[in-house]
């Protein structure tokens, strides 16, 4: 059972659950203090492969396989996959997940394709069309940089505001209510499109804020709760400059997020050692940091209740090309341990804890 | 001496440079662009040459040395062919390193591998 | 939270660090000031060798933009270039990098319309003005000869 709240929160009474995920992540990645929470890392970002293309979908390919090992499932106990990366078409996952033989749904959300994935395979496990879906999202610096900037030889310097695509990609199995075990997505709100005007295509955080504070002033109106409530509010690839500028959003209307949040673009790298300025980014940085240190920390009974909320900027060359802003989107994706409690209002945090 | 200055020329060339990538918006090659044409400009108005006279190397390895390159070769050929030689002149003054560029580009694409930025 | 682009511009101008413009004005200053130095070193070698002036300079040119072809090739120009910015933008090594960078980069798309388009894909305006800019003048300078 599926119920809208408030404006546009779905309930998800009947909890789909997480029960197993994996993630891949580069050299960079590897560096970082993530390091050992990945499932399979290496220093070789091509992946053995013999263009950085191929090297993605490799990523998508390693991050199901992976997944599915853990899970103990075949392709088959599959239904439907929800994957996307930042590649022209999709190629990515269409290659990467062209020999699973699973029902695909392709997704674009720039860097909030995580969180979109993962929505929409919660809301079909939900909603009793599927048992089982897949959640996957990669990105690759390579990829990214041919794609959307300069050739990797070209000498250029980066903008203290600029963020760097993670080499990187998460995979996470949702399964049906009564069909398995794992952190439970207990609500979705799916994001709208908010432009402020950032043109400044090496300022992605700037242009992502305003989406994640709309979002997450509209999930937690329609939900009734604060920012206290949870444990962690987890933006994926705010970067350190669109992390205040979210705070400051945030705090015209009195919400205050700053003692609870955390961003997958800060965590996923050291900023002090690493060279990636403002931190990372790439639809692989929020999936590898969800499907690594949070759902393992999940597991290890260290977290209990966050929102995960990946934010997307859906702008292409040729858009900024054509001199036009950079629209901004952010999904936001409730998760909470397994363990019953009356959805709609998440138990208070017990003191001491 | 002629080393020194090339080297605080061509090195104040570059300031101007650095100076537009971080105070403007302008990408890489909207700044290289803007080099080459300043270059035949001032070359154009006699106005490049003698700096090119005055520090060398300093003048001519930056950008708007090639500009420049590009309008002595322009009037020189406009000078021995007439209104023909607006249309050879340029090319003609900059085939070397146009076409060591181009050359050596092919030559190097072949041999290395592009490689992540590690 | 209704704020207007203009205000969300301050907003986001409070919290984006600017570039150390003194700092990178520095290294391009020496990185641009030591590829000059080289060249001024390469035309006098060339000029002991015996060439004229104007072949040393040639000679000179064809050798930086080899030196930065082949330091693309081996991943180190952009090293350079990432702290030296403009100073290894600006000179003609620069142009070299801009040639030899994409075309590397794009050899995984065949080697005509991969290598071979991509390989002007930034220098290619460089050129197209430049030569455009000269064109315009020679024009003006053959007009100004029919009056003078």
């Amino acid at each position: 059972m599926i119920k809208k709240i408030g404006q546009r929160t779905l309930a998800l009474e009947s909890a789909p659950a997480l029960i197993q995920w994996a993630s891949v992540a580069g050299k960079r990645e590897m560096e970082g203090p993530l390091s050992q929470e990945f499932d399979f890392v290496t220093g070789d970002t091509s992946f053995g492969e013999k263009t950085w293309e191929k090297a993605e979908s490799a990523i998508q390919k390693k991050a199901v396989a992976l997944a599915l090992e853990k899970a103990g499932l075949q392709n088959s106990d599959i239904d439907y996959v929800f994957a996307g990366d930042l590649l022209n078409q999709c190629i990515a996952s269409s290659f990467g997940l062209r020999e699973f033989g699973i029902p695909l749904i392709g997704l674009y959300g720039a860097c909030s394709t995580m969180a979109e994935s993962l929505s929409l395979a919660s809301i079909f496990a939900a909603s009793g069309c599927a048992d089982r879906c897949a959640a996957v999202a990669s990105s690759h610096f390579c990829t990214a940089e041919r794609q959307f900037r300069l050739p990797l030889e070209y000498g250029g310097q980066r903008t203290p505001t600029a963020q760097w695509t993670a080499t990187a990609g998460g995979c996470v199995v949702v399964a049906a209510p009564g069909q398995g075990s794992g952190p439970r997505v207990r609500h979705v709100t799916i994001g709208k499109i908010v432009d402020l005007g950032v043109t400044d295509a090496n300022n992605m955080g700037a242009a992502m804020a305003p989406a994640a504070a709309d979002t997450i002033k509209t999930y937690l109106e329609d939900t009734g709760t604060a920012p206290t409530d949870y444990q962690l509010i987890l933006t994926g690839d705010l970067g350190q400059v669109g992390s205040s500028i979210l705070y400051d959003l945030l705090a015209l209307d009195q919400i205050d997020i700053a003692p609870v949040h955390n961003d997958c673009g800060l965590l996923i790298y050291d900023r002090q050692s690493q060279d990636v300025k403002a931190g990372g980014s790439g639809c692989g940085c929020s999936a590898s940091v969800l499907c690594s240190l949070i759902l393992g920390k999940f597991a290890r009974g260290e977290l209990d209740n966050i929102l995960f909320v990946a934010t997307g900027a859906l702008l292409s060359t040729t858009s900024s090309a054509q001199g036009e802003s950079v629209p901004g989107i952010a999904h936001l994706v409730h998760i909470s341990a397994d363990r019953d409690r009356p959805t709609g209002k998440p138990a208070a945090r017990k003191g001491g804890k | 001496m002629e080393y020194l200055k090339a080297f605080v020329v061509g090195g104040l060339l570059c300031v101007i440079g650095q100076i537009l990538v971080d105070k403007t918006k302008l990408t890489p090659a909207r700044i290289l662009v803007g080099f080459v044409v300043v270059g035949v400009v001032l070359g154009a108005l006699g106005l490049y040459q003698p700096l090119a006279d005055f520090a060398g190397a300093g003048a001519t390895v930056p950008l708007s040395g090639f500009g420049n390159l590009l309008a002595k070769g322009t009037k020189e050929a406009v000078d021995s062919q007439g209104l023909l030689g607006a249309l050879t002149g340029p090319l003609t003054a900059g085939a070397a390193g146009i076409t060591a560029a181009m050359f050596f580009g092919l030559l190097v694409a072949l041999i290395f591998k592009p490689k992540d930025k590690a | 939270m209704q704020l207007s682009n203009m205000e969300y511009d301050k907003m986001v101008k409070k919290y984006s660090p600017n570039s150390s413009l003194f700092k990178d004005c520095v290294w391009a200053f020496v990185v641009g000031g030591a590829i000059c130095t080289l060249g001024q070193a390469l035309i006098g070698l060339y000029g002991y060798w015996g060439a004229d002036k104007l072949t040393a300079a040639t000679l000179t040119s064809v050798s930086l933009v080899f030196l930065s072809a082949l330091l693309t090739g081996l991943s180190l120009y952009d090293k350079i270039a990432n702290h030296a910015g403009a100073g290894t933008l600006v000179p003609i090594t620069g142009f070299a990098n801009a040639v030899v960078s994409p075309a590397l980069e794009f050899k995984s798309e065949g080697m005509v319309l991969g290598l071979g388009a991509k390989l002007f894909v930034i220098s290619g305006p460089v050129i197209v003005y430049g030569v455009s800019a000269a064109v315009i003048y020679g024009v003006i300078y053959y007009l100004m000869g029919l009056f003078a």
